[in-house]
């Protein structure tokens, strides 16, 4: 599903990725832990295609297309969704309206039908409820007097209508009391636990790794992967800390 | 008819003076709209289809009138909306009014509300989006008499650059001669937030359409009081949006 190669990326001049190399295979959910300062959301933005992240060396391939030849538009078109880690206000804006048409935008680009009006709708209500989100939320500006749980309860009921088939997911759980947790977790699973589909989660934590089961771990330290291994590693980094495992 | 204004005129100092030669003679008074006591007129001014258009209107309102205006600024050469408001006591005056162009269009909305009676209030909105060289003004003056105590009055001017080359200008004015009011002014000039851009990249939006929706929200709420039909404003103000972004 995504193969990075020897990824290397400044930010403003500045190296933060230095030869980072990793494979999703289709069907697994991996994780990326890692200290704060150690390339994680600078990985994201990168695979989402955020300007100003400029990549210098490396290559990704996403299902064996060049993923930094295409715009971050495309990207979303070609199914790849990046979950943001402090989701951005539009004001003047509703949920509803933004996500329906860009929903659409990525089905015209995919030579496939628009959703009508009241089949945007109905998919919309049905994602919010899987999510425990009030629908009537979905009326309001995009993000705007969300609390932080909110937020990322909406990130993932568009992730839902988005129906994507690489989820890279930035953080999605800082800012999140236990019952959003288990919610968001529940939603990564039900819309992304499928054996066409990949989610590579970043975070600080081991705790969404408690309700999302990642096959693989791996430790991203100094911008590249030090560490690889199976969910027991989320749990030893959680026990020893990033210093004693990732050196 | 009067001589033809310069530009050392205050309220046409940022005039297309050329284009507005090109209509001057045809111009007629300003056209004068009188609302009786407690009597309530809404109007929606929509652009016509004249490269150069230019609208001079004097609203007088008794007590307790009420006159609200909606109207779109589009004019692809120039386009003028001046308006001189003179409230009584207890009356109301509202405009909400977006100038949105590119090219070399140069619109503006030139106002003077005038608060004579006690307790009148006014409400002004603004929004210009300006493309290409255009340039987009709001001259706004709020005049509050002696005599006029609780004056409540609002402008709100905002204004957004999308090219290097447009130029916005925001000048809302106060001349209080009352103690007793409120005159409220806020005025910004600003560019397309690269963060909502990407965010809207990001879920699948092209950039031209991305624009289009940042700006739709940008504009968002100023017809939203419109009572019954807004004659077609919200949709005309969305396809000149959609053509400059």
């Amino acid at each position: 599903m995504l193969k990075i190669e020897n990824l290397h990326a400044t930010v403003a001049g500045k190296p933060i990725l230095n030869g980072l190399t990793l494979t999703v295979p289709t069907g697994e959910v991996h994780a990326i832990m890692g200290p704060n300062g150690a390339g994680k959301s600078t990985l994201a933005y990168v695979l989402g295609g955020r300007p100003g992240y400029e990549v210098t060396a490396g290559s990704v391939e996403f299902e064996g297309r060049d993923l930094l030849a295409l715009e971050p538009h495309e990207r979303a078109a070609a199914g790849l969704f990046l979950g943001f880690q402090y989701p951005v206000e539009i004001p003047g804006v509703s949920s509803l309206q933004f996500v329906r048409e860009a929903l659409n935008s990525q089905r015209r680009a995919r030579g496939e039908k628009e959703l009508s009006g009241a089949e945007f709708i109905r998919l919309a209500k049905a994602e919010a409820a899987a999510l425990g989100m009030d629908p009537e939320m979905l009326k309001r500006p995009v993000n705007l007097g969300f609390s932080g749980g909110e937020k990322k309860r909406s990130e993932m009921v568009q992730m839902g209508i988005m129906t994507p088939k690489l989820a890279i997911l930035d953080e999605t759980d800082s800012g999140l009391d236990i019952d959003a947790l288990k919610a968001v977790g529940a939603g990564i699973n039900r819309i992304m636990r499928a054996p066409d589909k990949a989610v590579l989660l970043i975070t600080h934590y081991q705790r969404l790794l408690d309700y999302v089961k990642p096959d693989r771990v791996h430790v991203l330290s100094g911008g590249r992967i030090t560490r690889s291994g199976g969910p027991e590693l989320a749990h030893e980094l959680e026990r020893e800390g990033y210093v004693e495992v990732a050196a | 008819m009067t001589a033809l204004p310069t530009r050392k005129l205050e309220a046409f100092r940022y005039a297309d003076i050329d284009a507005l030669a090109s209509v001057w003679s045809e111009l007629a008074r300003p056209e004068r709209i009188e609302i009786a006591a407690q009597q309530n007129v809404q109007q929606i001014w929509l652009p016509g289809a004249d490269p150069v258009q230019v609208r001079r209107v004097e609203i007088a309102l008794e007590a307790g009138a009420r006159a609200n205006i909606f109207a779109l600024n589009t004019a692809t050469i120039y386009g003028r909306i001046e308006i001189d408001v003179t409230l009584a006591d207890g009356a109301h005056f509202g405009l909400d009014a977006a100038n949105i162009g590119g090219g070399s269009a140069t619109l503006e909305i030139v106002t003077t509300v005038r608060h004579i009676g006690v307790a009148a209030t006014s409400n002004q909105t603004v929004r210009s989006v300006l493309g290409g060289k255009a340039v987009g003004s709001y001259l706004g003056k709020v005049a509050v008499a002696r005599d006029a105590q609780q004056t409540d009055s609002v402008q709100s001017v905002k204004a957004m650059l999308l090219d290097r080359g447009a130029t916005a200008n925001c000048k809302p004015e106060l001349e209080i001669y009352a103690d007793d009011v409120k005159c409220a002014h806020g005025a910004t000039v600003g560019e397309l937030d690269p963060q909502q851009l990407f965010y809207a990249a990001a879920r699948g939006l092209d950039p031209a359409s991305a624009r289009a929706l940042l700006l739709e929200g940008f504009v968002a709420g100023l017809w939203s009081e419109i009572e019954g039909d807004d004659q077609g404003i919200a949709e005309a103000a969305r396809a000149a949006l959609k053509a400059v972004a």
